[in-house]
Parts: structure tokens; C-alpha cells; sequence
């Protein structure tokens, strides 16, 4: 089944606040393997100008993936586990630092859904903000389904 | 030691990066990006979409060619913007050694209020898998 072209100008906010604690940015900081004292040490964050320990540039990628994976998850969006989709372009542009103790707000909005040849494109804006409505991050993903386009409507 | 402005040119190079990412590295990724996505730790679920194997998050590459910058800058909220192309699959072997992927980078542009861009070239076996990597970065 292709994509369900209905999404295109959805958009979601996720129910659920994401809360950064120092130890999830330590473990992600960790498993990308930066052990840059300022992502594990509220201390040495401190000396370095920021209020505590600071989240490393591609963290944000983590937020909609812990808050529902939407549109991916909704089995109304028409994604197959096979074919299989493909994580194509990522941009980000970080309004401010991300570090711990912020409470962040994910919308995530599909903007696009095309074909290429045999396969369709998609691209989804995550906007993150605080609570307060103050702009964090503008994440861009677009990926790639395989292998579905002109095979049907997903409704 | 950090980067300065006053210092950086367009043509500044930054010291070579590289790192291995070995099926522990995509299981540790998985859990802390809360991403468990079959192909990247499973090698049956991968071959059977038809990859040669057991394929690395983009996403993790990615985080870790950017540590060139952020090494490089001093902080890691001197990255202000990045944007990447993920053109080929990063094969992890189910080896001890894991797979090599080696990093240079170079500053293209050099902007004001103490920004510059850097261009990253992301390489596995001499033959790019991350196309068209930019960070704007923030320097002293």
C-alpha cells in the first residue's frame, strides 16, 4: 500500500511532556561515544558557562522516537514493516542549548509525500519547544519508503 | 584547547576524526535513542529486507562524525545547525573489530557574529556514506 497522501499537512502533538535529565543526556552522550565533560558533568558544565550539564547537537533525534514515532506508528500513515523505510536527509536548527531540567514540547507536522520511481519520499518537521512555547529546535527528517509507490491507497 | 574565530579561515581544516562502530554500538544506540528499529540489530530482520547485513542508525554516524566539530569547537552547543544526506548503508560485521568509518572536515564559510560553516566528509572503506554534511558553528 503507498502512503496515505491524507497526512500531508497533519500535524500531532505529542501528550506527553519530554522531561531531560541529566543521566538521559549522559547515556545518549555515552553511546555516541562523547565523553565531553560538559554532557556528564553539571559541574564542568557550570565552569563552562552553561546551568547544567548540556545535550550533544543530534539528541533532539531521540525526542519523537520516545514520544510515539508519529506519523510511523499511526497505522492509518500506510507504513509497511516490509518494504522497509530508509532514514534519507536530517537537518536540524537549534534555537537554543537543550540541557537538563527543560521540559520540551514535540509537534511533529508531514510536509511532504512523493514519489520517486518505484519508492515515495516523506518529510516530517519536528518542531520542539518549551512548555512556554519558546523555540528549541526545528528537526527535519525525510525518509524513504521502498518499494510503494502506485500500490494502492493505504485507507 | 578550543577553536577561535579570530583563528579559523575558510580552508581551516580540523584534526582527522575516526571511530569503529561495532553491534554493541547499534544496541547501545538503540536503547539511548529509544529507536529499536529490526535492521540495526537484527540480522536476520535485515536480510530479510534484502541489506547485505546488520546496518548502523544513520543518525548514529552522524552523532559521531559530528564530534569532529564539537571536539574541535570546545562545546557541544557550538553546533547550531547540521544537515546531512545518509546515501549508504553503514554494514556493522559481527566482529570484534567492527567497522571504521573516518571523518575530515573543513571550514567552507566563514559568516559573521563568530560563525562559520564546516563541511564534513564521512567515509567507510574510501566511499562516502554521509553526502552533503554541513554544521554552522558557533566559536569564540
Amino acid at each position: 500500500m503507498a502512503l496515505n497522501r491524507d497526512f500531508i499537512g497533519r500535524s500531532r502533538t505529542a501528550d506527553e511532556i519530554y522531561e531531560v535529565t541529566r543521566e538521559k543526556i549522559r547515556e545518549f552522550a555515552l553511546a555516541i561515544g562523547d565523553p565531553n565533560p560538559v554532557c556528564l558533568d553539571a559541574d564542568a558544565a557550570k565552569a563552562h558557562g552553561h546551568s547544567d550539564v548540556v545535550a550533544p547537537p543530534t539528541f533532539v533525534t531521540m525526542v519523537p522516537f520516545r514520544l510515539g514515532a508519529w506519523p510511523l506508528t499511526d497505522a492509518d500513515f500506510g507504513k509497511r514493516r516490509e518494504p522497509f523505510i530508509v532514514h534519507r536527509e536530517q537537518s536540524a536548527i537549534h534555537h537554543r542549548s537543550v540541557q537538563a531540567g527543560d521540559r520540551l514540547l514535540l509537534t511533529s507536522t508531514v510536509t511532504e509525500i512523493r514519489e520517486i520511481g518505484q519508492h515515495e519520499r516523506f518529510t516530517v518537521e519536528h518542531d520542539i519547544s518549551t512548555e512556554a512555547g519558546e523555540p528549541v529546535c526545528t528537526l527535519v527528517d525525510v525518509a524513504i519508503s521502498r518499494g510503494t509507490a502506485g500500490t494502492g491507497d493505504a485507507r | 584547547m578550543s577553536a577561535r574565530y579570530i583563528d579559523t579561515e575558510v580552508g581551516t581544516r580540523l584534526p582527522d576524526h575516526a571511530f569503529r562502530l561495532l553491534r554493541v554500538s547499534g544496541i547501545r544506540y538503540c536503547g539511548a535513542a529509544t529507536d529499536f528499529t529490526a535492521i540495526h540489530w537484527n540480522e536476520r530482520v535485515a536480510k530479510s529486507v534484502g541489506l547485505p547485513g546488520v546496518i548502523a542508525h544513520g543518525a548514529l554516524t552522524l552523532a559521531n562524525s559530528l564530534r569532529m566539530v564539537t571536539d574541535w569547537a570546545g562545546d557541544p552547543t557550538a553546533v547550531v545547525e547540521y544537515r546531512t544526506l545518509f546515501t549508504r548503508p553503514v554494514v556493522v560485521p559481527d566482529d570484534d573489530d567492527g567497522v571504521l568509518v573516518e571523518v575530515t572536515g573543513v571550514v567552507t564559510e566563514k559568516l559573521d557574529a563568530n560563525r562559520v560553516v564546516v563541511a564534513l566528509t564521512v567515509q567507510v572503506a574510501d566511499k562516502t556514506v554521509l553526502t552533503g554534511t554541513r554544521a554552522l558553528v558557533q566559536l569564540s
